[in-house]
């Protein structure tokens, strides 16, 4: 028997349904779980290539917000898989994707870009960057954080300045590694969408290059959000050199991101394909408030206007001299209304590719459920369990520049106890 | 009508291929049998090549009276959710208005008969029968992450419901709506051109309970059968054919308005 509140929620669909849609397409299939996952990726690629602006780019101003960012990417990359294992009808199968995949499937990769990303990139560059601090933290602490820091140093222990040279070399090159790995993951995600031929909303080549502009914007801007809170409750003061920094990265992957948008929007428009009618009719009603309002005006062209007249961004100069204090809350509005703007975009590409029927003639609704694993609280949790995870990280490898272990006398090999 | 006797078309009527395959082989490794436990329950006769067909069905909208029983005989014949959601095959109407636009309805799908048109001003109006076009290019198949989805030697793409995710993947990349997500099996479910028949000798039952034999379904390659007459005595149309799918559903004399 299919559950009677299923079949309701159905039939007040299909009363809003405006138009002709296939009968099958009443029921839409992928919802706020497959919203939060490119969202959540998304994070993950943006904070990886923000951290390797310094390691390779020598950005000297951000290093501060180095290790930070590459905790969120790793505590974002962690629950980025559960919305798509809940969204499945039958998760118990999911190890199929690594045991027996159809090789020409494009979501079949998944599991190999996840690994691939954890396990090569994001897991080895934090290790080696961290080996150090963990061996003089295990042998400077007590308790228990001393054993998993002696854990995690993986019983590499030497010290000796090259075996640390070692561990800057490999972390650079693990970087240099990383920076097409974040691009693969999520332009790979943009692409499970760009590759829909029957679905004109998303299939578009571009689709990839827009999702990878928009990770880095929102990844930028969640770095920038954690570092201006993370000094507020540590009490220390904003290092307003590398604010003012991430400002300008945001401020240019923002214009970059935005300008890719409009070609995406201008080259539809002006191609004014059989579907550009429904596809205008979608925009002006369902999605009037999520894209027009929240992604385009609130959340790029708002914090765009903001970003390009108070930060340093031209010549070291900007256009509006603001004191630093009023410039961080601007920073800060910008980042949290930045935010709204791209889960506004993730959500138009994925819901709003199924509002509209594939037969070109009607439109339908989408009707969020509160409770269930595809409802409002599951998508609410997996967006607030990161942040849980990442206060985790933190407490276990702090990343902020005082805490980092000095290395005072000349080190001893061996466990927490050969201090 | 032979559905009191015919099982639901078990799983996955296999991937006919014989040899050591990909699956097969991780199977091997990984449970110790061809496959994950659940899916080996074949449902084919011992004497049935799949090599030797190639099926494909020929609809002549000309011929739709819209009386839905084939919509309703497939939702019999195959446990399709009784509910207006979920449709293997279903009927559209189509009533061109006289300022020259089309307004379709499928209420239920069809099922118990199109109701007459309430708009006023209507030209003329046709009924379009609607299916899984088992497309010779299929995207569905493409997509699927575990190859759950298939396409068999004989021309029919089928869903292995044992080994389905769930993922709902195929039911994007489908452009014709073919597809929904069963509500209890929570696997993929599409028409399979009743493949339990099939393999049986027997007809889709769309087909067989059609009274005004607008669907005609056979042997695509073969001269002599009605199918190949119906392709050479009419002017045929795909749906989208510009998607590259091949469908291998083939409609006579088809009105541009359908998509």
């Amino acid at each position: 028997m299919i559950p009677a509140a299923e079949v309701q929620r159905l039939m007040e669909v299909m009363q809003q349904v405006k138009g002709y849609i296939y009968p099958n397409e009443i029921d839409l299939h992928w919802g706020l779980l497959i919203v939060v996952y490119p969202y959540l990726t998304g994070l993950v690629a943006g904070a990886f290539i923000l951290a390797s602006l310094e390691r390779v780019f020598n950005v000297r101003e951000i290093q501060p917000t180095y290790r930070l960012s590459l905790l969120t990417a790793l505590a974002f990359l962690m629950v980025a898989p559960l919305p798509l294992l809940a969204h499945l009808g039958h998760p118990t199968r999911s190890l199929e994707i690594f045991l027996t995949p159809n090789l020409r499937s494009a979501m079949a990769m998944f599991g190999f870009v996840y690994a691939w990303y954890l396990a090569v990139v994001l897991l080895l560059e934090i290790w080696f960057d961290y080996r150090k601090d963990l061996v003089l933290w295990a042998r400077q602490e007590k308790g228990p954080l001393r054993w998993l820091h002696w854990l995690l140093t993986l019983g590499a222990t030497d010290l000796s300045e090259r075996a640390l040279a070692f561990d800057r070399s490999a972390g650079r090159m693990i970087t240099l590694i990383g920076i097409p790995s974040a691009f693969l993951l999520h332009g790979y995600v943009g692409f499970i969408f760009g590759s829909v031929k029957a679905n004109p909303w998303w299939s578009s080549v571009l689709i990839p290059i827009v999702f990878l502009f928009s990770a880095i914007v929102s990844g930028i801007a969640l770095v920038m959000i954690l570092f201006l809170c993370s000094s507020l409750v540590r009490r220390k003061e904003v290092d307003m050199a590398c604010a003012d920094k991430l400002a300008n990265f945001l401020l240019y992957a923002i214009i970059l991101d935005f300008s890719l948008e409009m070609l995406d929007f201008i080259h539809r428009l002006y191609e004014a394909e059989e579907s550009i009618k429904i596809l205008s009719q979608m925009i002006s009603s369902q999605l009037f408030l999520s894209l027009v309002i929240l992604q385009v005006l609130m959340g790029t062209v708002l914090p765009m206007i903001a970003l390009a007249l108070i930060s340093p961004a031209f010549h070291h100069r900007a256009v509006i001299d603001v004191p630093a204090e009023l410039r961080r809350l601007i920073y800060f509005g910008a980042a949290v209304l930045i935010q709204i703007g791209i889960f506004s975009t993730r959500w138009n590409v994925v819901i709003g590719g199924q509002l509209f029927s594939k037969s070109l003639r009607g439109l339908t609704v989408y009707k969020m459920e509160l409770q269930g694993l595809e409802g409002f609280f599951a998508g609410a949790g997996m967006l607030i369990l990161p942040f849980i995870v990442l206060y985790i990280l933190l407490r276990i490898l702090p990343p902020w520049p005082d805490a980092e272990a000095r290395l005072e006398s000349k080190p001893a090999d061996g466990g927490p106890t050969g201090v | 009508m032979s559905h009191q006797e015919s099982p639901r078309p078990a799983a996955p009527a296999t991937e006919p291929e014989a040899g050591l395959d990909r699956r097969r082989f991780l199977g091997l490794l990984v449970f110790g049998q061809a496959g994950p436990p659940a899916a080996a329950a074949p449902a084919i006769p011992a004497n049935y090549k799949p090599t030797e067909h190639d099926y494909a069905m020929g609809v002549d909208p000309g011929r739709c009276i819209g009386c839905g029983r084939c919509v309703e005989a497939c939702k019999t014949e195959n446990d399709v959710p009784r509910e207006p959601f979920y449709f293997r095959t279903w009927v559209e109407r189509y009533s061109v208005m006289a300022e020259g636009q089309a307004v379709v309805t499928s209420v239920n799908g069809g099922a118990g008969g199109v109701p007459q048109p309430q708009e006023t001003g209507v030209l003329r109006t046709f009924f379009v029968p609607k299916l899984c076009n088992q497309c010779a290019n299929p995207p569905c198949v493409q997509v699927c992450p575990v190859g759950a989805t298939f396409k068999s030697q004989d021309g029919v793409v089928l869903v292995d419901k044992n080994y389905c995710l769930g993922c709902r993947y195929c039911i994007q990349a489908c452009p014709y709506g073919a597809r929904y997500l069963d509500p209890l099996s929570r696997t993929a479910e599409k028409c399979t051109f009743c493949y339990h028949r099939l393999v049986k000798g027997l007809v889709p039952v769309c087909v067989e309970v059609c009274p005004t034999q607008a669907r005609i379904f056979g042997e695509a390659k073969l001269r002599n059968s009605p199918l190949s007459r119906f392709l050479r005595q009419n002017h045929i149309q795909v749906l989208k054919p510009h998607l590259n799918t091949e469908p291998k559903v083939y409609y006579a004399n088809l009105d541009g308005e359908v998509r």
